[in-house]
């Protein structure tokens, strides 16, 4: 067995073995929104990927002088910070990318996947691991945004990266661009996963890892997908209510 | 006077129906698809959704114009809405807790999963965006988070009816949601004729 805290093992880990949107359906909201063409869906997952190898490190690199109480807000002002450079990098360098992604680039703060990582790797190991996790979980979701958005854009519009890969009598579905289709690629998506989960358990093999993130997530009646970071915080008081109801 | 209500008008529909939070921006998915097992709890973090982003949009408003803007710091909004909005959410519960008990109990639950919607943000940063008035700006958060309450209170009323269905295997659970949400989207379409 390999060294599980190596570095390549860390971006394996995040490409393909935890990778967040094909195995933990993590942050839907920014998959589905922007990955209209293949080119958004790499440039959204390049700027979350930079994001989130950088606020790893500094979460990482004050894991100790953070009080364990006020993390999540601390975190949350972190990673707002870089994703407030990244905006205004992106606003002076690529105009172009910045107006197509629009209000989906400031709302990558609240994308689960960066502070799922903070909360699940960064604040308990060393600054190169958590960097390296950082990218390799990045690289594993523009991968996948990479890959949706080029499915939507060869079904929806014949072209993938802009150039044109179906043949001139092909009649683009263009429903797959606009806003339906990206539900429907994610319910094939999920379709799929159900599948491979269910093949795997009737081999005996353990599938817990593969879930439907947010969404079963909110469905134990914690909505919001933030709840299961969040929901540390929140506990204390959620005991104190069932007391008072008492 | 009447040009300017019906500006307001204009703008509740485009919210509300036409670019519809979740179904055209897919913004708050995770309680639309979280939340939608039964209308009466749909229908309730509806309330809580509406009563939330009305609030936080005057506030990120006012923030913006009157602290943000005359010290030229507006780039610092992403950090500051975020902080305020859960900031708000908590203080809010306080004080239905102490003042309004009844409507505690009936939105209580749902606040806390509130704070990290984001939807919430989304309509902060929209007005912003859009160069809206604080009022105008209220009016927008309040006509999106009503068409979030419209598509999830319909969502929950499909699911309800599709609980006895016999769905193929592998679409069962959300996949088979997503399609219905996808459905709707393509119903919401429709309304883009209206403006």
């Amino acid at each position: 067995m390999r060294n599980t805290n190596g570095i390549g093992e860390r971006l394996i880990n995040g490409i393909v073995r935890e990778n967040p949107t094909f195995v933990l359906t993590l942050g839907m909201c920014p998959t589905l929104a922007v990955t209209t063409s293949a080119m958004n869906g790499f440039g959204m997952g390049l700027t979350t990927m930079a994001v989130l190898a950088l606020s790893n490190m500094i979460i990482s690199a004050l894991r100790n002088i953070i009080p364990d109480k006020v993390r999540i807000p601390a975190f949350i002002v972190i990673i707002a910070s870089f994703v407030t450079v990244m905006q205004l990098l992106l606003q002076g360098f690529l105009p172009d990318l910045y107006d197509s992604l629009g209000i989906y680039i400031p709302l990558i703060v609240v994308n689960c996947i960066i502070l799922g990582r903070a909360e699940a790797y960064a604040s308990k190991n060393p600054v190169i691991l958590s960097l390296f996790d950082g990218i390799g979980m990045g690289l594993g979701f523009s991968l996948a945004l990479t890959c949706i958005g080029a499915v939507r854009e060869i079904l929806g519009a014949g072209e993938i990266f802009g150039f044109r890969v179906m043949p001139a009598s092909y009649v683009p579905f263009s429903i797959f661009i606009m806003a339906p289709g990206a539900f429907f690629v994610l319910a094939a998506l999920t379709a799929i996963q159900n599948r491979v989960r269910r093949s795997g358990e009737k081999k005996g093999k353990d599938m817990s890892r593969i879930q439907s993130g947010c969404a079963d997530c909110a469905e134990c009646s914690q909505a919001g997908c933030g709840h299961r970071f969040y929901g540390a915080d929140k506990e204390p008081a959620d005991e104190k209510k069932k007391e008072e109801g008492k | 006077m009447l040009e300017q209500i019906g500006d307001l008008l204009l703008l509740i529909i485009g919210s509300a129906l036409v670019s519809n939070v979740v179904l055209s921006q897919f913004l708050g998915l995770c309680p639309f698809l979280g939340v939608s097992k039964k209308v009466e709890t749909a229908a309730g973090m509806g309330t809580a959704v509406i009563f939330v982003i009305t609030l936080a949009s005057g506030v990120a408003g006012v923030i913006y114009r009157f602290i943000l803007m005359p010290l030229g710091i507006e780039y610092l909004q992403t950090i500051v809405f975020i902080l305020v909005i859960a900031a708000l959410v908590q203080f809010v519960e306080m004080f239905l807790k102490k003042f309004m008990k009844g409507l505690y109990e009936a939105l209580g639950v749902y606040l806390p999963l509130i704070t990290t919607n984001c939807a919430v943000l989304g309509v902060a940063l929209t007005n912003v965006q859009k160069e809206y008035g604080v009022f105008t700006g209220m009016v927008n958060g309040f006509a999106t988070a009503l068409g979030f309450t419209v598509s999830i209170i319909i969502l929950a009323g499909i699911r309800e009816k599709m609980a006895y269905n016999d769905i193929p295997e592998s679409f069962r659970g959300m996949p088979i949601v997503l399609v219905t949400a996808g459905l709707m989207a393509i119903a919401f379409c429709g309304f883009s004729g209206l403006l």
